[in-house]
């Protein structure tokens, strides 16, 4: 059972981590990384997954690509409960479903060429074509991402940031993907090349019919390239809406302050503003607050926010949020 | 405002595999008295060399300053041997990095970090140092400063480390900061936090700043002037009004309008700079960014533009289409 259109269904999901109490020491303790997160995710849209370290939102990519398994809750992928597979069951659903990382210099095998690097996973799910024709298709996996064929017999070291990531990209376009969960993919290029993979993305998703989840912390990048737009804070998503409703009608306090922060690339614009600076930090996962987890911080908050914890729900059609005040 | 650090034709070099770089070629630019200055740039554009060139610590035998002249308060710290360079540094410029884990030391409490330069500098008494550390961390916004001075980093938040590395460098007093990438490792909501803290701070005690990035937004909401490097080179320059209403040098235009902002209406599609940045080893003699250009003519793959004041007082170029490029909108 999947909501209408949904690729990818995300119920309730929990992710906790153990820590301490080891050989070094430390108090044992619970990470609540992931605490009850749902969404869903429909055939050929961009879900914007944003945050501040720490929040949960690489945990919950890595939730859904099976790469962590969750605590509880459900991750239903083209109406197949993900959760309930063993590895053999999964390795059918893990070619549909890949990843782009943040980082394109730590990602990539530095001893691998480029065409190895995209051959690799043809071959490990038994996808590579005949010896000869598997050229052919590096070289049409290059030159979907904009770059050479001669490309393929280089070493990542060899190229620059950007030619890395358009590999990563590539790599992940080899296996033919539904979903792609993007993790940070532009938040380590330079600026003058972020826009290059944006549009390459973008290009790429029409070309494909490919299905995104966008994990950033930079909002404008978000906002350029989300159709929907998920906040998260210390484990939960406390508002989600599509893009316009969520950037133009921030409903929780904490999105507004988050879009308050970002810098806007003009000095009159920016002395014209006017700036809500949050007070404080991200208090620890181990041992968040009791009632609204945004509490401490929040500029609105009152008496029953300390006790009372808000459920994510829909206050106007379409846009959900999770603020007793909202 | 007297001119405070001025920076003349500076020349860094390294010697690398590929051969030698100029990571900083012939740079010139200086920063006044209570002056917020940006170098802003792009991964290996120079602007950290620069910082670093300024302090002399570029790291030998690799790296090293082959010409130019950095005067500061009229003296020239290239010529300083390296004992009168060392009362300079932390005492009258001190400097605050990227990624503050790195750059503290994990094995010596913060408050033995904080008062080390005081004891040294200022010749403080044990007990002198440590009342003036509690009160640096306190200006800086540590909760509880006497007690965190016998913790270590790693018992302080991201935030936390770089509040005490601002707190570190204000201790003596300096005339100016040197701030490459302060907030580049934080959160949007601690990032602003921290450039709040900064220019609270340099308000408050007129001190100088020299804050290096790749953040066009940080830049426009904190620098009075800004100096865009590209390739080694100072490519613009202007105050952050001019500079940001008017660029003109077309990597500055590309910059602005290759970066989606939040004030604005969503646009269909972004418009980057196209290519790769330039490999240092392999410049020729025309402009570094003619690859790239998109104003490109004949003569910038065989001559390389120098800086022309362009616009506005102080605004300056190196561009030989500048006037085509000053006609065409920052905003795309």
């Amino acid at each position: 059972m999947t909501a209408d259109g949904a690729l990818l269904e995300v119920r309730n999901l929990v992710k906790y981590f153990h820590v301490g109490g080891g050989l070094f020491g430390g108090a044992p303790g619970v990470v609540r990384a992931v605490d009850g997160v749902s969404f869903v995710i429909r055939r050929g849209e961009t879900l914007g997954l944003v945050g501040e370290s720490g929040c949960g939102k690489t945990t919950t990519g890595r939730c859904i690509l099976q790469l962590e398994r969750p605590t509880s809750g459900e991750i239903v992928f083209d109406g197949q409960d993900l959760t309930k597979l063993d590895e053999g069951g999964l390795r059918r659903f893990r070619r549909r479903m890949q990843v782009i990382f943040q980082d394109p210099y730590s990602s990539l095998n530095p001893r691998m060429t480029i065409g190895q690097i995209l051959t690799e996973p043809l071959a490990v799910h038994g996808l590579a074509p005949a010896r000869g024709a598997r050229a052919a298709r590096v070289g049409e996996l290059l030159r979907h991402v904009g770059l050479l064929p001669q490309h393929a017999h280089r070493y990542p070291h060899e190229l620059s940031g950007g030619q890395r990531q358009r590999v990563g990209i590539a790599r992940a376009l080899a296996m033919e993907p539904d979903l792609i969960v993007c993790d940070e993919p532009v938040s380590a290029l330079d600026v003058s090349i972020q826009a290059q993979i944006v549009n390459l993305l973008e290009d790429l998703q029409r070309e494909f019919g490919l299905t995104y989840l966008f994990v950033a912390h930079d909002l404008s990048v978000v906002r350029h390239i989300s159709d929907r737009v998920a906040v998260m804070y210390l484990g939960k998503i406390v508002e989600i809406a599509d893009r316009q409703a969520l950037y133009e009608d921030p409903l929780h306090p904490y999105t507004r302050a988050l879009l308050s922060a970002v810098p806007i690339p003009d000095p009159e614009v920016e002395a014209r503003r006017e700036h809500v600076v949050l007070g404080g930090e991200v208090p620890s996962p181990l041992n968040p607050p009791a009632g609204c987890v945004f509490h401490p911080r929040c500029p609105i908050a009152v008496g029953r926010c300390r006790s009372e914890v808000p459920e994510l729900r829909e206050v106007k059609p379409g846009h959900w949020a999770a603020c007793l005040l909202a | 405002m007297a001119t405070l650090l001025d920076v003349r034709s500076l020349t860094t070099e390294f010697v690398t595999r590929g051969g030698v770089v100029r990571a900083v070629d012939g740079v010139s630019w200086d920063v006044a008295e209570g002056e917020t200055v940006a170098l802003v740039g792009e991964s290996g554009c120079g602007k950290s060399v620069s910082a670093l060139s300024v302090m002399r610590l570029v790291a030998a035998p690799a790296g090293r300053i082959v010409g130019g002249q950095v005067l500061f308060k009229g003296r020239d710290l290239l010529a300083l041997s390296e004992e009168e360079m060392r009362r300079v540094r932390g005492r009258e410029i001190a400097m605050v990095f990227q990624e503050p884990m790195t750059s503290l030391n994990p094995v010596l409490t913060i408050g033995r970090q904080v008062t080390e330069g005081l004891e040294i500098h200022l010749r403080m008494s044990r007990e002198q140092a440590r009342q003036r550390a509690v009160e640096v961390l306190a200006t800086v916004g540590i909760p509880d400063p006497a007690r965190r001075l016998s913790q270590y980093p790693h018992q302080f938040s991201g935030g936390m480390r770089q509040r005490m590395m601002i707190a570190t460098a204000l201790a003596c007093n300096p005339a100016l900061i040197l701030a490459d990438e302060p907030t580049t490792a934080l959160d949007v909501t601690i990032q602003a936090q921290i450039l709040e803290l900064m220019r609270d701070l340099s308000r408050r005690f007129g001190v100088a700043m020299l804050i290096i990035t790749h953040n066009l937004g940080v830049v426009a909401r904190y620098a009075d002037r800004v100096n865009v490097m590209y390739a080694g080179r100072i490519v613009e320059r202007g105050s952050a009004r001019d500079l940001y209403r008017c660029p003109r040098h077309p990597y500055t235009l590309g910059l602005l309008r290759s970066v989606p902002r939040l004030d604005e209406p969503r646009r269909a599609r972004l418009e980057p700079i196209e290519g790769q940045p330039p490999d240092l080893t392999r410049l020729g003699d025309g402009c570094a960014f003619a690859p790239r250009c998109a104003f490109r003519v004949e003569r910038c793959q065989v001559e390389r533009p120098v800086l022309v004041p362009a616009g506005g007082e102080g605004h300056v170029s190196a561009c030989w289409e500048t006037a085509r490029v000053s006609r065409t909108p920052a905003l795309a």
